[in-house]
């Protein structure tokens, strides 16, 4: 084994200790905030729903029975427990529709959140270490890219790009990258006049090896708290988008479309376009609750608005 | 001097709207398919003869940066493209239009202000009581909340159920009302025409309560965390032990204070209403330049489109660049 091999296997398993302290930590921490804890749960629910979709529902939410158009939900006079949330204008199931919506939401917010994080910690570690032309290049671009109010960049390449997942996603990340990098950039500044990464310099770490093991794991974690607040956003952004036509084409379930495609039956049925957009609601509470818990656990002081 | 710094930073947006011209002219060029066609907007119904005479008219038989050239000089002067579908030019659709959306932009603004700021300070002066921790409830519940799910909602209580409120438009069928701005409720105040002041401001409450919510909901957080800050520093403690009463300490010396973080965040924020507006506006039908964008959208007008974009941006642009500016009488100890 070469010395730099056992210096690394060493920091890293110093790293995983520290790591299951922190994590025992952090579950006290979670249990002293109950709110924060339910909101947690309430993500992690939504997430098992988009994940066991298939599972746990009984009826199609492509193809409904046109005879059993607008029943309304359970508990009114007329209802069938059958269909709990009731049914939409082609007879399908609302709750089924709404349980596999939350795929598309969760899939549009995670992978969006996480190509932006990827790209933009990347991008801004890199730009605020090595400073030159890349930072100004790229902190110019990053400018003129925040000139756009967000909907109307993202209205805007969509209406040129057309509908459709990955231009949807495309479009959300290539707006949601500029916040990571302007904050890994901030604190990779911070960083790196730091003693720990002179020390690293003189023993003779390469320059990728010092941003990777060093700074970044010191980083992460304010990116990670602005990541679960962005999530949220990315989430209402999808179906704003897809409300007005431009995100998830219907048949597929979203629920911004399925918002839309309700609100002309608002007067006989109010149910189609209210019980989807609750579902957006109750998921964006929740992850905005657990994500300002973790950066209340993480950290009080950090600035992030 | 201040004068000098304020024009330099004018001069430092310059560049940044012709960034936002090139990029938008680079949104027209993602669509797949022949230019001539998207422009006109006929989806294929255009005579090959058609074709030349426009290809050469949009300048598309030149290289790309010449193309550039045309298309940013074409702005500078005011010419923003034509729409085929509309037969317009573009800016003449959006100058109609702009009235209705500023009008409602405002409204917003003011909405949320009007929520915002009493319930910001409140909430700072008394921490943690009732009253504070169900504002804070609620400003959470506006900034999880979709804006065109609240619209809609608002519409059925208020506009189906209890009848309150019109659900569209901006002025109810029958009444007149001379056009001066353009701006209903402004107009009907100008002329002295109450019904008219009365039925515009009804038909404005709803859209910007939807609007204005989520930004109040920021704002009013905002507002609230830094006057907790600055409600601890030295100087309000001075203030305080030289006896002036709490309200003066509070309003003259706290909030002028605390108002620097908050007006940055309110010309960001700004972004959301023009972003959120065309939302707004195709939920109640409100006849502005977002439900132009809109229906462009549907239509497949993209010169409208790309006018519209860049409209907006600059407009983003320009008010950030005035809060900027308002920073720095706020906090003399800022230098631009």
């Amino acid at each position: 084994m070469t010395a730099r091999a056992t210096y690394w296997g060493k920091a890293w398993r110093i790293r995983l200790r520290l790591w299951r302290r922190g994590f025992a930590e952090f579950g006290y921490a979670l249990w002293q905030r109950p709110v924060v804890l339910l909101g947690g749960i309430v993500v992690l629910a939504f997430l098992l729903a988009a994940l066991l979709a298939d599972q746990i529902t009984i009826h199609n939410p492509m193809r409904g029975s046109l005879l059993l158009r607008f029943e309304p939900p359970a508990w009114q006079a007329g209802g069938k427990w059958a269909y709990p949330l009731g049914t939409d204008d082609q007879g399908r199931d609302l709750l089924t529709r709404i349980i596999f919506g939350t795929r598309v939401s969760l899939a549009v917010g995670l992978l969006t959140v996480g190509i932006s994080v990827g790209v933009g910690t990347v991008l801004g570690a890199a730009a605020g270490y090595y400073r030159g032309w890349l930072d100004e290049l790229l902190s110019r671009f990053a400018d003129l890219l925040l000139a756009f109010p967000f909907l109307i960049f993202a209205i805007g390449v969509m209406a040129f790009l057309g509908p459709g997942f990955p231009n949807l996603v495309m479009a959300l990340a290539f707006k949601g990258w500029v916040e990571f990098f302007r904050l890994a950039r901030g604190e990779m500044l911070a960083e790196r006049a730091k003693e720990y990464v002179f020390a690293a310099r003189v023993a003779g770490q390469g320059d990728v090896a010092i941003i990777a093991s060093e700074i970044l794991p010191n980083i992460i974690q304010s990116i990670f708290v602005l990541g679960t607040l962005r999530l949220g956003y990315m989430i209402i952004m999808e179906a704003s988008l897809s409300f007005i036509g431009l995100g998830i084409q219907p048949p597929t379930p979203a629920w911004g479309s399925m918002v839309a495609s309700g609100r002309d039956y608002m007067l006989r049925a109010w149910w189609v376009a209210t019980f989807p957009g609750l579902a957006i609601l109750l998921l964006v509470m929740a992850i905005n609750v657990f994500g300002e818990g973790l950066r209340d656990i993480l950290d009080p002081r950090l600035k992030i608005e | 001097m201040r004068a000098v710094k304020i024009l330099e930073r004018v001069l430092c947006t310059l560049p940044i709207m012709v960034g936002v011209a090139v990029i938008v002219f680079f949104f027209i060029r993602l669509t797949p398919g022949d230019p001539v066609d998207i422009m006109m907007g006929r989806g294929g119904a255009v005579s090959a003869a058609e074709i030349e005479q426009l290809r050469h008219q949009f300048h598309l038989d030149q290289p790309l940066h010449v193309q550039l050239w045309y298309f940013l000089r074409d702005a500078a002067r005011g010419n923003l493209g034509y729409s085929y579908i509309r037969n317009k030019p573009v800016v003449d659709l959006l100058v109609e239009r702009l009235p209705a959306t500023i009008e409602l932009t405002l409204g917003s603004l003011l909405v949320s202000l009007l929520i915002a700021t009493p319930i910001g300070i409140l909430s700072a002066v008394r921490q943690n009581s009732l009253l504070d921790r169900f504002s804070m409830a609620g400003a959470f519940l506006g900034i999880s909340m979709p804006g065109f799910w609240l619209g809609i909602i608002l519409i059925l209580f208020f506009a189906v159920h209890l009848q309150w409120l019109p659900a569209q438009s901006r002025l109810s069928y029958g009444l007149q009302l001379q056009e001066l701005t353009g701006m209903h409720v402004l107009d009907s105040l100008l002329t002295g025409n109450l019904p008219a002041l009365a039925d515009s401001v009804k038909h404005l409450l709803l859209p910007s309560i939807t609007l204005g919510a989520g930004v109040a909901a920021i704002v009013a957080r905002v507002l609230r965390s830094s006057m907790l800050e600055v409600l601890r520093s030295d100087y309000i403690k001075l203030a305080r032990s030289k006896g002036a009463t709490e309200w003066r300490v509070v309003i003259k010396h706290a909030l002028r204070n605390a108002l620097i973080p908050t007006v940055t965040v309110v010309g960001l924020q700004f972004g959301v209403l023009l972003g959120g507006n065309m939302i707004v506006e195709a939920v109640f039908s409100w006849p502005g330049l977002g439900r132009l964008v809109v229906d462009a959208i549907f239509n497949r007008d993209f010169p409208l489109i790309q006018g519209a974009v860049m409209i907006y941006a600059i407009t983003f642009v320009l008010v950030n660049l005035v809060v900027d500016v308002l920073y720095t009488y706020l906090n003399p100890q800022i230098t631009l």
